[in-house]
């Protein structure tokens, strides 16, 4: 996944390990002249010969410098650029992910995803190219030049290499999933903080923030022993590593002794050996370094990956023939159920277009799930859904949801000016924004503020009362002149006046304008051309008020229940 | 009663960095808990590396041992040194790994420590900073920032630990070879000191607004991915994504430039590295020449002075890691210094018998400084009474709950219970006192049991079912496969929200408090249920003072008293028939229903 996203920058990337490797062997190249030194300037008794290849180790080294910081700054903007890419896509791929698949995922462990995910891939991908790249060629680099300078010794050194291997591959076989498992626990640990954050005015009126403390001491607590056992598992490598060096180390002074006492050798080979030794034992180091960050990072990939390669999930298909386009929206024999029990059964109806419908049914018996299907956020199990006769699922989403003014139940407000909350990426002129405000019987508070329209919402809107923030978000959903309007239980925050007020503004400012209200009130719908009556998930009644109230049982006794008491 | 003028603030401390001792210190008191652990992590560096600086000192007799030229190798002596290197390195490196997984539990009991500091401060914060702080902002303090802390301390510290000894050591190692060659030091070490100091200069302000950016985009993030369906609703993907786009360059940038100086780190450390292996190899080469030192001798400094400016290269490494710690810690203790609630006045009572007799006398409050909210507010509820409080929007009906609840601190006036100042009383049994039913329902993941249960410790299943079936949702979960045992997962998903609210009705109902407050607890519920939970909780407010707001005017009519509340003031109160026969405001917000 991740060398799908490094594509672009292969050449790039090419450019810097080209670079890279350069710098890496100026890096090796001072030992093998420390060795040239030893054995071959030395015995010629030559100070200033001695001086002036002390000048070329000089010149290695500042190019050895320049070199890999170029290269590194390379590596940095690769990763820079990778990740902006990815959150990107990934922050992308969230905002088209269908109902069931958020369901799925979960808004806070998405989250997770977009920040601290991201965040280790980043972390990794600079690595790899600064570390990751380097210890490899320093590896293979110390191989080459070391066996110009002494085969044999070189043999000494290669045997180690199936030993570190062994090393790396068997730590990082046990680390990975110990620090996937270790990313639950994390998950954990943010859930219960959040709940704390969201729920902190139950939590401080029940006095239980004891109870919350020992909560969250047992997830942290949890955390810390995964980490524990992920970080101990992950130490191994370094010692091991550093010991096998070691070894290696000693076995060269031995098989060099030997070496030397044939006369195959000299001792400065053995001086640079150990040098190389030491430097190659550095980028070990380096390379278990990685590996915990790899580690990391790769648990983190799967996860987002995990998201990125979500099917699409509510797929457009071929429309083959009207059906009842007669009417604005028609719902023709649907059921959908969420999981498995089912939550709407053969629900069908139809409306005229600047018709008028009322929904009206006891919690939990359907009445945002039409909406939810109606705009496409979930797809209907059987039968179908069509406006002017048209599948809706033959409609681009994007375009089908352009149709649409609603206010969802619990809608958000976001931390901007109000006049970016009404016109949310539309960019409408301000007298339609005005215009809608007034409407939504928003204009009153919005013209006592200093700024007006330009007002900054705080984070949802809490400096807003409820009823303020209600206006706004109905003011949202008429600012588009939109075919369909929707309010959810919109009316519950406002009082009996503004609401009058408001199905007044409606009924005369937004005639061809289909309207759908879900409402717990009779007064809110009883006004409209027909009313749903919902329960289960079935039509219990259709009808207008008049109708309904003479046959529908289920809907007097809602009536009575609110007008009689 | 002396009046109250201080005004309930969140505490907003100055945003101007403190400087890295202070946060330095600050840190060092959390490490100073493990004292003991640190002290023995220091002896195992201690010794570890001890015995890995004597490794080039064998070698380096060893090398003596080979004479160039066929034939005239000692090799007893080779042999025997080998011997030793190669103990002395299996040592070494077992206690290399003891040292690291000591620190590791270190710094991982550290961290626990932190996090539980921050979340023990976190609960205790006054409702309004949750009000005006974002949750992902919070949220990436605890899991982020904690966690830069952590890898940091984890890995740092121990190599701060073995470089002071390597350095020390090596040092000391290197003077006894050749005092003469030490002088190539004098070079080498000003470099790398003033090198790292730069850095720490210049990178750490760049790593402060890497978190800070950081922050910002989290705090962006869930915003939008909470308000999806809403963004999709509008179509308004596009223009969120030019958002996003613009904060996500900018976080990049953020990140650009901190690694742009510091990776200049690596490559410098190995230059300085590089530097004296040139110095000592040509001087060396000249002592050897003269005479005054041996190759083994050459060789083991060599492999000295790598030891040696290899942790001050590490250094550099470390400090710019420290320097991300540092800014991390500084966000992490910036949320643990808020202000928490203010304690309760010395000597405050703890309720225990009550009659619920509340009392509002004058007060007057706002959230911002300079917005009154609500205007020199009397009210009275005697025992057992149901007080409505209704109004339009906007006119400060919540505000009152926040203010009964103490929330929040009136600006001026009192409220009284039973005739006692509740600022007199320990907030805890002043809110244990209250059972409440809020307009946003709260459910945690847990069972449903667990859920009903929270108010009251050690409830059996029988309160549990009685408060269910009051709630008129026990046969709702009877009907789930796992009964009361059901988890309920994130914000509740797996049931309707009408549901959700029942829950938290039953969950009032087990409480045992003398007070009730509904914050347009009902207005989820259809009106059918909703006649069943007012019956019973008729019958559960018995004998209890209950504050009731709602616009439902069929649930006001029973009350014993109406409040009729606009922009902040009581404008009317009295009976349903009495206010009807006023004709006034209430009148006319009654009327407007059926125009």
């Amino acid at each position: 996944m991740i060398f799908h996203y490094l594509k672009p920058y292969y050449l790039r990337m090419f450019f810097g390990l080209i670079i890279k490797m350069l710098g890496t062997f100026m890096d090796l190249g001072l030992p093998w002249v420390l060795a040239y030194i030893i054995d071959n300037i030395i015995p010629l008794q030559n100070v200033s010969l001695i001086l002036w290849w002390g000048v070329v180790m000089v010149a290695l080294s500042v190019g050895a410098r320049s070199f890999n910081i170029i290269a590194n700054r390379m590596a940095a903007w690769v990763a820079r650029n990778t990740t902006r890419t990815l959150r990107h896509d990934l922050f992308e791929k969230i905002l088209s992910l269908s109902g069931a698949q958020l369901d799925y995922f979960t808004i806070p462990s998405l989250e997770a995803r977009m920040t601290s995910d991201t965040y280790n891939i980043h972390s990794m991908i600079g690595m790899m190219q600064r570390i990751g790249v380097r210890a490899p060629i320093i590896l293979i680099g110390g191989i080459i030049i070391t066996s110009t300078l002494e085969p044999v010794l070189t043999l000494v050194l290669v045997g180690v290499l199936p030993f570190l291997a062994f090393i790396v591959i068997f730590v990082s076989k046990k680390g990975i999933p110990l620090y996937i498992r270790l990313q639950q626990s994390v998950d954990k640990m943010v859930r219960v903080v959040r709940e704390n954050i969201t729920g902190i005015r139950v939590i401080k009126a029940l006095s239980k923030s004891s109870y919350e403390k020992k909560r969250f001491f047992d997830v942290n607590t949890e955390l810390m022993n995964k980490e524990l056992k992920a970080g101990t598992t992950m130490a191994i490598t370094n010692p091991a590593m550093n010991l096998m060096l070691n070894i290696g180390l000693t076995l060269v002074v031995i098989v060099g002794a030997y070496r030397v006492n044939l006369g195959a050798s000299q001792p400065g080979k053995i001086v640079a050996f150990l040098s190389y030794f030491a430097i190659m034992l550095q980028a070990v180091m380096a390379i278990t370094r990685i590996f915990v960050v790899y580690s990391k990072a790769s648990a983190s990939a799967a996860r987002i990956a995990q998201v990125l390669n979500a099917p699409e999930d509510l797929k457009t298909i071929e429309n083959t023939k009207l059906i009842r386009p007669e009417y604005h929206i028609a719902f023709n024999h649907v059921s959908f159920s969420y999981s498995k029990e089912p939550n709407i059964v053969d629900v069908d109806f139809a409306i005229k277009k600047g018709g008028s419908l009322g929904i009206i049914g006891s919690t939990g018996s359907g009445k945002t799930t039409l909406v939810n299907l109606l705009m496409r956020f979930y797809d209907v199990d059987e039968g179908s859904i069509t406006i002017d006769g048209r599948d809706i699922r033959s409609f681009d989403k994007q375009q089908l949801r352009k149709k649409f003014g609603v206010v969802f139940q619990n809608d958000v407000l976001f931390a901007d000016r109000i006049y970016e909350n009404i016109s949310f990426g539309r960019d409408l002129p301000y007298e339609r924004v005005h215009k809608a405000a007034a409407d939504a019987q928003a204009a009153s508070f919005i013209n006592e503020l200093e700024a007006g329209l330009d007002f900054s919402l705080a984070i949802k809107g809490n400096n807003l009362s409820g009823g303020q923030k209600q206006r706004l978000l109905i003011a949202r959903a008429l600012a588009g002149k939109p075919e369909i309007l929707i309010l959810d239980d919109s009316s519950r925050a406002l009082d009996y006046r503004t609401d009058a007020l408001l199905r007044k503004a409606i009924r005369e400012n937004y005639q061809d304008t289909t309207m759908i209200v879900i409402a717990q009130r009779i007064s809110s719908v009883m006004k409209l051309d027909h009313i749903l009556v919902l329960e289960d998930g079935k039509v219990a009644g259709y009808g207008s008020h008049e109708e309904l109230l003479a046959a529908c049982s289920v809907y007097q006794e809602i009536y009575q229940s609110q007008m009689m008491s | 009663m002396p009046v109250n003028k201080t005004r309930s603030r969140i505490s907003e401390k100055s945003d101007k960095p403190r400087d890295t001792g202070y946060v330095l210190r600050r840190l060092w008191a959390y490490v100073y808990q493990y004292k003991l652990m640190l002290l023995a992590a220091i002896l195992l560096t201690i010794i570890g590396n001890m015995l890995g600086l004597i490794g080039p000192m064998l070698s380096g007799y060893a090398i003596d041992a080979i004479q160039p030229g066929k034939g005239r190798v000692d090799f007893q002596t080779v042999f025997f040194y080998a011997g030793l290197m190669i103990v002395f390195y299996i040592f070494s490196s077992i206690l290399s790994y003891l040292l690291s997984v000591l620190m590791i539990r270190l710094s991982q009991k550290l961290v626990w420590r932190m996090r539980e500091d921050v979340f023990g401060r976190l609960v205790d914060l006054p409702v309004g900073y949750f009000d005006s702080h974002q949750v992902g902002d919070i949220i990436s303090r605890i899991s982020y920032d904690i966690d830069t802390v952590n890898t940091s301390l984890s890995t740092d510290l121990v190599q701060i630990c073995a470089s002071v000894i390597t350095v020390a050591g090596s040092f000391i190692m290197m003077l006894v070879i050749s005092p003469r060659l030490v002088l190539v030091m004098l070079i080498t070490i000003p470099m790398s000191l003033l090198y790292t100091r730069y850095m720490a200069k210049k990178v750490r302000p760049l790593f402060r607004t890497r978190s800070a950016k950081l922050g910002q985009l989290n705090g962006f993030v869930e915003e939008m991915v909470s308000g999806q369906k809403t963004i999709k609703a509008y179509a308004a993907e596009d223009a969120i994504m030019d958002r996003f786009n613009a904060l996500n360059n900018e976080t990049a940038e953020a990140y650009y430039r901190a690694e742009y100086y510091g990776s200049m780190t690596g490559p410098t450390v190995n230059f300085i590295n590089n530097l004296s292996l040139s110095l000592i190899t040509v001087f060396g080469a000249v002592l050897y020449l003269f005479n005054k030192m041996t190759l083994g001798n050459i060789s083991s400094f060599v492999q000295y002075s790598r030891r040696f400016s290899g942790p001050i290269n590490e250094a550099a490494n470390i400090i710019s890691e420290l320097q991300s710690a540092a800014a991390a810690a500084e966000r992490v203790f910036k949320l643990i210094d808020e202000a928490p609630e203010p304690p309760d006045k010395e000597g405050a009572f703890e309720l225990c018998e009550l009659n619920g007799d509340v009392k509002i006398e004058g007060v007057s409050f706002g959230y911002l400084p300079d917005r009154v909210i609500i205007k020199n507010l009397f009210l009275h509820a005697r025992p057992g009474s149901l007080t409505a409080i209704v109004g339009p929007t906007g006119a400060g009906k919540t505000t009152i709950i926040n203010l009964l609840m103490r929330f929040y601190d009136v600006w001026d006036g009192g409220i009284y219970l039973d005739g006692m100042e509740t600022r007199e009383l320990t907030r805890s049994s002043l809110r244990k006192a209250y059972a409440m039913v809020l307009q946003d329902t709260w459910l945690f993941e847990g069972s449903i049991f667990d859920n009903i249960a929270y108010g009251k410790e050690n409830a059996t299943m029988e309160e549990v079912v009685a408060a269910a079936k009051m709630a008129g949702i026990h046969s709702f979960i009877k009907r789930l496969p796992q009964g009361y045992n059901t988890i309920l997962n994130e914000d509740g998903l797996n049931i309707s929200k009408g549901q959700k609210q029942l829950l938290t009705i039953a969950r009032a109902m087990l409480l045992d408090a003398k007070m009730l407050i509904l914050d347009e607890a009902t207005s989820n519920v259809d009106t059918r249920t909703e006649i069943k939970i007012q019956q019973a909780m008729r019958r559960l407010m018995e004998k209890k003072t209950c504050f009731v707001i709602a616009h439902r005017l069929s649930t006001i009519k029973g009350a014993d008293n109406i409040l009729v509340v606009d922009q902040g003031d009581i404008v009317e109160q009295g009976t349903h028939e009495e206010l009807m026969n006023k004709k006034g405001f209430y009148y006319r917000l009654y009327m407007s229903q059926f125009e």
